[in-house]
Parts: C-alpha cells; sequence; structure tokens
C-alpha cells in the first residue's frame, strides 16, 4: 500500500457519487432517493474537504460548510413535501408525485 | 498506518453505501447512513480538518438523520407496500451509475493534479481543517453568503412549517 494521494480521494469521491446516483435511479421509495442525494453530497463534500488540505488553502472546508447548510435546508423541505403527499396518498412511492406537475 | 486507515474508512464507506440503496427497509438504510457518515468523518480526521469532524458529526450524523428517524416514524410503512421498479429500470439504473463511473474516471486520468505530498504527511502539517483559519476564513472572506445562508435557513423554516401543517394552505 503505497502513500495515499489527492488521486486517491478523487477516485474514492466519484464512485462514491455513482453510489449515490444508482440510487437514486433504482429505487422508488422518496427517502431512499433523498438518502441518495445526501451521498452524492457528501461525496463532493468530500473531495472538496481533501483538495482543501492537500492544497493547503481553506476556502474549500468553507464550501464544505454551506453545502451542509444548503443540504441541511434542502432535506427538512424535501422530507417536509414527502409527508405532504403521504398524507393525500398514503404512500412514499415517487410515481406519485406525477401530481405535482402542473 | 495511515494507508491502513484510509482503506478501511473506505472499505466500511462503500460497504455502507451500498447497503444504503440496496437495503429493503427504509430504517435499515438510515442506520446504514449513519454508519457512512461516521466513515466519512473518520476520512475527515485523516485529514485534519477538525472543524468538519465537529460539524459533519452534529448536523448530518445527528440532526438530519434523526429527521430521517421521525419522519419514518411518522409514516405508517407497516402495510409492507413494494417499492420496487421493474427489473429492466433497475438494469438500466446500475448500468447508467456504472458508466457515469466510468465517464467520469476518464475524464479525472486525464486532469493534470499538481498538488504534492501523501495523506500521512498533510494529515501531520495541516493546519487549514483548525477552527481557528475557518473562523477567520468564515468572518472575513464568506460573511455575506454566511449571512444569507441564515436567511435561506429561515425560508427553509418557513417553508416546511407551511408544508407540513395540517390542513394545507386552502
Amino acid at each position: 500500500m503505497g502513500p495515499i494521494t489527492l488521486d486517491h480521494y478523487i477516485y474514492l469521491s466519484t464512485a462514491l457519487f455513482a453510489v449515490g446516483v444508482a440510487g437514486v435511479l433504482i429505487r422508488r421509495n422518496i427517502l431512499v432517493m433523498l438518502m441518495g442525494i445526501e451521498l452524492m453530497l457528501n461525496a463532493v463534500n468530500l473531495l472538496l474537504a481533501a483538495t482543501s488540505a492537500f492544497r493547503q488553502d481553506s476556502d474549500g472546508q468553507v464550501f464544505v460548510f454551506f453545502i451542509m447548510l444548503v443540504a441541511a435546508a434542502e432535506i427538512a423541505v424535501g422530507l417536509a413535501i414527502l409527508m405532504m403527499v403521504y398524507r393525500n396518498s398514503r404512500s412514499i412511492d415517487i410515481k406519485h408525485y406525477n401530481r405535482l406537475k402542473g | 498506518m495511515i494507508s491502513f486507515a484510509f482503506y478501511l474508512l473506505t472499505g466500511l464507506l462503500f460497504v455502507a453505501a451500498l447497503l444504503v440503496i440496496l437495503s429493503r427497509s427504509p430504517m435499515a438504510s438510515v442506520l446504514w447512513m449513519v454508519v457512512a457518515f461516521f466513515a466519512i468523518t473518520g476520512h475527515y480526521v485523516l485529514l485534519n480538518a477538525q472543524f468538519l469532524v465537529a460539524v459533519n458529526l452534529i448536523v448530518y450524523a445527528g440532526a438530519i438523520m434523526v429527521l430521517f428517524v421521525y419522519t419514518i416514524m411518522l409514516l405508517d410503512l407497516s402495510k409492507g407496500v413494494k417499492h420496487k421498479r421493474t427489473l429492466f429500470v433497475r438494469l438500466a439504473g446500475i448500468v447508467s451509475g456504472g458508466l457515469l463511473l466510468t465517464v467520469l474516471i476518464a475524464a479525472m486520468r486525464r486532469s493534470s493534479e499538481t498538488a504534492v505530498g501523501d495523506l500521512a504527511q498533510v494529515g501531520q502539517t495541516s493546519l487549514v481543517g483548525l477552527v481557528k483559519p475557518l473562523g477567520i476564513a468564515l468572518f472575513k472572506d464568506f460573511l455575506v453568503p454566511f449571512e444569507l445562508s441564515s436567511a435561506l435557513f429561515l425560508a427553509a423554516l418557513v417553508g416546511a412549517v407551511a408544508l407540513g401543517k395540517k390542513g394545507g394552505s386552502d
């Protein structure tokens, strides 16, 4: 096992992002799809933090902080929408979101 | 030793991430997601990003996952409704994810990464992840986005309450 360079983090984050994309594509449960989005956000966070540490520049970690803020707001609103749709359709299947088109 | 910790955390992260998207029960997905967040926090420890360690544990493993668990508690999922895509769509999803991975890695390979150093050295010497430099950057260079994000949070709070209120708006 050689030394760990920034390249390792690039491949790690890319693979984690792909796992998140696959999760959003293959599942129909909205909760799990939201978690797939969280996985993608965390892949980006990890790459930003690694780049920031390797290049000795703190801006990347500040961006990670902002991404976390936006993710928290997004999840709060997303789960509220989920609760609203669940109350109307008694289901958390993504197909009920077809009704939201307007 | 550092390499071993890196590969151990990476393996744990991928096992947890795959189980998040493959578990049958949403509750199991949430718990595996917590494991994945802890693995990511371990990566931040290796990078000496101390501020992100604390924030990741509090915001992600704490607040967001509690929100998920709370939502599952409010939903009645005991009826056992199947949420399954057809086999073709699942296969297409997996193939699409794999193709995205291939394209991204092919693009990354061409990039000329000039950052030097390895994790053992960066984890020892990196000071950019400590609370003080990040606080200075946050309140000097990023003050306006920081204040705007509080307005975003207020909007999200009001929106979540308005959406979650029983009876709806009309």
